[in-house]
């Protein structure tokens, strides 16, 4: 094959434009701007380098607030889902009648905006004047007083949070488990069959090892997603998140950057980024615990 | 004295033990599939109960017998639902084309052009993957502030056009058809250009679908983006549109028009994904997560 160096760069040459312009420029940007003191974003100055962004994000009791919503919202979130979902797929790949159809439905969830099913899971929780709401309708019946879920205390909202939470990186879970499950070979539960070993026995021994991949797969994935939640928060909760108790890291951020409290973009990347070494450092965390317990064939 | 094995009970045990078992399958799946449905019905069901009706019931009614259309009149003559949807519709069409012609274009290059830096190139490629979109968008928002761009269709377009992962899955794709219709085509004496559209783009069809249709639910959902770089009513797409008229619209007692609106949103996607939903999930399956 003849070498065509101009022509190649020049069919690459859009892509390398967008990815410089919104990927490459502001990913090095934004390590500068955490490290500018004193930066007005309307003169374009600052007035030293150093480390203060970072403590002031630190010190500031609403992103303190924020890291403890979102470490609760992953410590709860993350294995619910995922223990959920694998009972869920484990169901499904159990049937052959319904079973496309289960599957559809439960893919639902991932198409449809967040936002706007969201306000439809407030108005289920939400206890208003006029009516207890159907949440509370339901606890009711078990003799449970009505709780307001989306105006009310702490650990309701956090409940709603996690749920609606659950509901929407289901679909996701469900799916890449289906599918992995599927891929098991027969052979070896014949084998397992034959030798009478227990259902659960062949769960733990045989499933649970051939499908590890995904199954850590998912949970990085996982926890990446839900340090990464904020949509899901406004649409149960509104935009003003801090005066909720509800925001997230990611809604901190926003909120540094853009809305009530907002133009300080030196305060936002400082954020931005302990976020991201959080993340950084609980994915290496399951790596290192994946090598032991992952089998890749 | 022992009675010979009874093989039919033994059977018979065994049989309605893996029945049982079946029935709590079914009965678990069929209480997800509830799960699920049900904020759907839901909405329908509050779209069509007419306003006095909903606020009358202190205790909701899981059904109505008496549907009106009158919330969705609201929803569109209230609030500019409609300008809304068709502000979405443009964002929409125009990011996904813009997609997928910046991503043909690259997928050609490092499927089938052969030059200097390319595995170097493609390795960095794939490398920015890995960058969350939360990093970049605090400097994306102050260049596009900058640039003026701010409530206008370029500011909300431009940084949403780029995915590298498609990029990649296309590559993958292309690099599947075989060399030898590339010589063919060469020495008919077809330009590079036109082996793309006429040979390459036909035989890649379903990835193309796939990941058109892909991006058109990341772009029919977005968010963050567009709140933070539209306060003018008049870009709002439907996501910014439905949380202003939860906090300012209709009032906030008025959730069956809420719901109207909320139903006008969600309906487009729905039937998109009944239509497409096995490329949908196929698609999803090979690598995409959400957000």
């Amino acid at each position: 094959m003849e070498r065509n160096n101009m022509k190649a760069w020049l069919y690459l040459l859009p892509a390398i434009l967008f990815l410089g312009a919104f990927l490459v420029y502001p990913l090095i940007d934004v390590f500068i701007y955490s490290f500018e003191e004193g930066y007005n974003s309307a003169s374009q100055t600052y007035h030293g380098v150093g480390l203060y962004n970072y403590s002031y994000v630190l010190h500031d009791p609403y992103f303190l607030q924020a890291v403890k919503n979102t470490f609760i919202l992953v410590i709860f979130t993350v294995p619910i889902s995922t223990g959920l979902a694998l009972l869920i797929s484990a169901g499904l790949n159990s049937i052959k009648k319904l079973k496309e159809l289960f599957q559809t439905v439960f893919f639902l969830p991932y198409v449809t905006n967040t936002l706007a099913v969201g306000l439809v899971f407030m108005i289920l929780f939400k206890k208003t004047p006029y009516s207890d709401g159907l949440m509370n309708l339901i606890l009711g019946l078990f003799g449970m007083g009505p709780v307001d879920f989306i105006d009310g205390p702490y650990w309701a909202k956090m409940f709603v949070l996690c749920f609606y939470t659950v509901w929407v990186v289901m679909p996701f879970k469900i799916l890449i488990l289906t599918s992995a499950l599927a891929s098991v070979k027969q052979d070896y539960y014949n084998a397992a069959k034959i030798d009478g070993t227990s259902r659960l026995r062949t769960f733990t021994r045989i499933t649970l090892p051939m499908i590890s991949p995904s199954l850590f797969y998912l949970i990085i994935t996982g926890f990446i997603g839900a340090f990464k939640a904020y949509s899901d928060a406004v649409a149960l909760f509104g935009t003003n998140l801090n005066a909720a108790e509800m925001n997230t890291i990611v809604g901190y951020v926003y909120d540094m950057l853009y809305g009530n409290s907002g133009g300080y973009p030196s305060y936002a990347s400082a954020a931005a980024i302990i976020l991201f070494s959080i993340v950084l450092t609980i994915t290496c965390i399951n790596l290192l615990i994946s090598r032991k317990h992952v089998h890749y064939s | 004295m022992t009675r010979p094995t009874d093989f039919e009970t033994i059977e018979k045990k065994a049989r309605l033990r893996s029945r049982s078992i079946k029935t709590v399958t079914y009965a678990l799946l069929a209480i997800w599939a509830i799960v699920v449905l049900f904020p759907f019905y839901w909405m329908l069901l509050t779209s069509v109960k007419s306003y006095s009706a909903y606020s009358s019931e202190y205790v909701p009614k899981f059904y109505t017998l008496a549907p009106t259309f009158q919330n969705y009149v609201d929803a569109f003559t209230t609030v500019p639902l409609a300008d809304y949807f068709l502000n979405t519709v443009i964002f929409t069409v125009a990011t996904t084309a813009m997609m997928l012609v910046v991503t043909v274009l690259a997928a050609f290059a490092f499927a089938r052009l052969d030059f200097r830096g390319k595995d170097l190139a493609f390795t960095l490629f794939l490398a920015l993957m890995m960058i969350p979109s939360e990093l970049v968008i605090i400097t994306n928002f102050v260049t596009i502030t900058d640039l003026e761009l701010r409530n206008t269709f370029m500011g909300l377009i431009l940084p949403s056009v780029t995915s590298v992962f498609y990029i990649y899955l296309l590559r993958e794709n292309f690099a599947q058809i075989p060399d030898e219709l590339y010589y063919a085509a060469k020495v008919d004496g077809t330009s590079d250009l036109k082996y793309l559209t006429k040979v390459m783009i036909p035989i890649c069809r379903p990835t193309i679908i796939t990941i058109t249709i892909l991006k058109v639910i990341e772009c029919w959902n977005s968010y963050v983006w567009p709140r933070l770089i539209t306060d003018e009513e008049a870009y709002f797409l439907v996501s910014n549109g439905i949380q202003e008229i939860r906090e300012n619209g209709f009032g906030r007692e008025n959730i069956p028009a809420m719901m109207a609106a909320v139903v006008v949103i969600s309906v487009p996607l729905i039937i998109i994904f009944l239509i497409f939903h096995k490329k949908i999930m196929e698609g999803v399956a090979r690598g995409g997560t959400k957000g």
